[in-house]
């Protein structure tokens, strides 16, 4: 299993990976290469030209400013799982990278390269929907900012424009009296979600401010709960409560069946994972 | 294509090789270096048989493309042993009994190599998640952990 035949080209900069996208037709990003690489490999994708972006420093790693974490696109799973900054400000995405597939992938696999690739089963959109983050993206036409919520839009689609590469994820730092919850269920260690839910939590006393609940690999792409959410947002949150969102969460799911499980498996497990998210959230939330 | 100059340093050794962008790293060390060691199970990213050691972290050489192993510092199974002989974790995997048909082995003991690098007192949790990239269709794990165990002891002690 070898990929088609392609031209190879490092990038050095930012600047220097946008211009060699428009110069080189249908030419395709290389991050960590660890979902680009297996569809090369069984030819469901022939790029003619891999653009390598391993070399860009300005890619790379995780900074506090104030209230934000900005974490580079290129900063691997392993990044994440280790740093100090996440640890301590935003365990959300350190619980999420253990979760993500295993050791010698998360060496290589990055969190820009998850949230860009577009497929449903990839953890990190849905994390990013439930922190409400941000993207900054750079084109050539320059630099905009996206939400998380309303980037992705389907299967392998997604905001990104043309020649345009995601530059950095930020997202808030969480404070107190905010809780976060992340479940995942897989079959085995390594693979990706039969269904998996992470919810972030903001209380005000016992009232439930604001909350989030996204879910991953139960639709064509990352999706919010949104109609779950608004059973829980502004109430004092029990479990009758959180059985009706439940419910929700179950009504929302549209999920492809595969070997994983069916749809109504599916939706079933999404269903459970989000209440067990949510109630380490307000568990976490409580304090 | 065109083939590409790659040099990279292979267990202590400076290498060179010409190679076509689409050439997987695995292919370079098993073809052209001729380092049969490092196995090929699943092509697909997920068995771990391919697991060689790239600046310092494991990697699986079938996802990897050879050019972007240029000017990298690369080990490989063959590269354990010294003049001292079998490596710890060699030694841990033949008293423990850590293989039986041994095509997962050479992943296996790169990987517990690293692995005990980044944790060298670890648990048998730990063991369990930090060796969960590489599968083996044999023993049931047991005796691998056990190995593992083992050899950590060992190289606490040296
Ligand atoms: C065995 C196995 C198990 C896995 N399990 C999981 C799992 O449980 N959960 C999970 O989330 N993922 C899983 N993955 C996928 C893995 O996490 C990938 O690394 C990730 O999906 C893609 O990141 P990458 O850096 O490897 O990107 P690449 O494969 O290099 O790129 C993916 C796509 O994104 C584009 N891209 C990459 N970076 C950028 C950027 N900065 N800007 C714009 N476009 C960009 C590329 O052009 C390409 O189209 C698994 C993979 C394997 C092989
Ligand atoms: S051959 Fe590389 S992971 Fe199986
Ligand atoms: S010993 Fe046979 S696959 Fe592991």
């Amino acid at each position: 299993m070898i990929p088609s035949e392609f031209e190879y080209h490092k990038a050095t900069s930012i600047q220097d990976a946008i211009a060699q996208l428009g110069a080189h037709e249908d030419a395709k990003l290389l991050a960590g290469g660890h979902s680009l690489l297996p569809m090369m490999k069984l030819r469901f994708a022939e790029p003619p030209h891999l653009i390598d972006i391993n070399g860009i420093e300005e890619l790379r790693g995780i900074r506090l400013e104030g209230d934000t974490i900005c974490i580079g696109a290129m900063t691997t799973e392993n990044e994440l799982i280790h740093s100090e900054i996440l640890q301590q400000h935003c365990p959300l995405l350190v619980e999420a990278a253990r979760l993500v597939a295993d050791p010698q992938v998360r060496n290589r696999g990055t969190i820009g390269g998850d949230v860009a690739h577009g497929d449903p089963g990839n953890d990190h959109p849905a994390v990013m929907l439930a922190l409400d983050a941000t993207f900054v993206l750079h084109g050539p036409g320059g630099e905009r900012q996206q939400a998380a919520n309303g980037f992705f839009l389907g299967t392998y689609w997604n905001d990104l424009q043309e020649h345009e590469i995601l530059v950095e994820l930020r997202v808030p730092v969480i404070k107190k009296g905010v809780g976060h919850g992340y479940s995942k269920l897989k079959r085995k260690t390594g693979d990706y979600a039969v269904a998996g839910s992470p919810v972030v939590i903001e209380l005000d006393g016992e009232v439930c401010r604001d909350i989030r609940i996204a879910l991953t690999n139960v639709a064509p792409m990352a999706i919010r709960a949104e109609a779950a959410e608004n059973i829980l947002r502004g109430k004092v949150i029990d479990d009758a409560l959180i059985e009706q969102a439940a419910a929700e969460v179950l009504a929302a799911c549209d999920p492809a069946e595969d070997l994983r499980g069916d749809v109504l498996y599916k939706s079933h497990m999404a269903a459970e994972m989000a209440r067990r998210s949510i109630r380490a959230a307000l568990l976490q939330a409580r304090g | 294509m065109a083939k590409q100059h790659v040099s990279f340093k292979l267990n202590g050794k400076q290498v060179d090789a010409l190679v076509e962008p689409r050439e997987l790293l695995v292919h370079t060390i098993r073809e052209t270096l001729s380092l049969t060691g490092t196995h090929i199970g699943c092509e697909t990213s997920h068995c771990g048989a391919c697991t060689v050691d790239l600046d310092g972290k494991s990697v699986k050489s079938c996802t990897v493309l050879a050019v972007q192993a240029d000017g990298s510092e690369l080990k490989t199974v063959e590269g354990l042993a010294d003049a001292g002989g079998l490596h710890a974790v060699q030694k841990a995997f033949i008293e423990e009994h850590g293989l039986q048909c041994g095509f997962c082995t050479p992943g296996m003991l790169i990987r517990a190599y690293r692995f005990l690098q980044e944790n060298p007192n670890p648990t048998e949790e730990e063991i369990r998640w930090g060796m969960s990239g590489n599968l083996c269709r044999c023993t049931g794990y047991q005796n691998i952990v056990k190995a593992v165990q083992t050899a950590a002891k060992t190289l606490q002690q040296a």
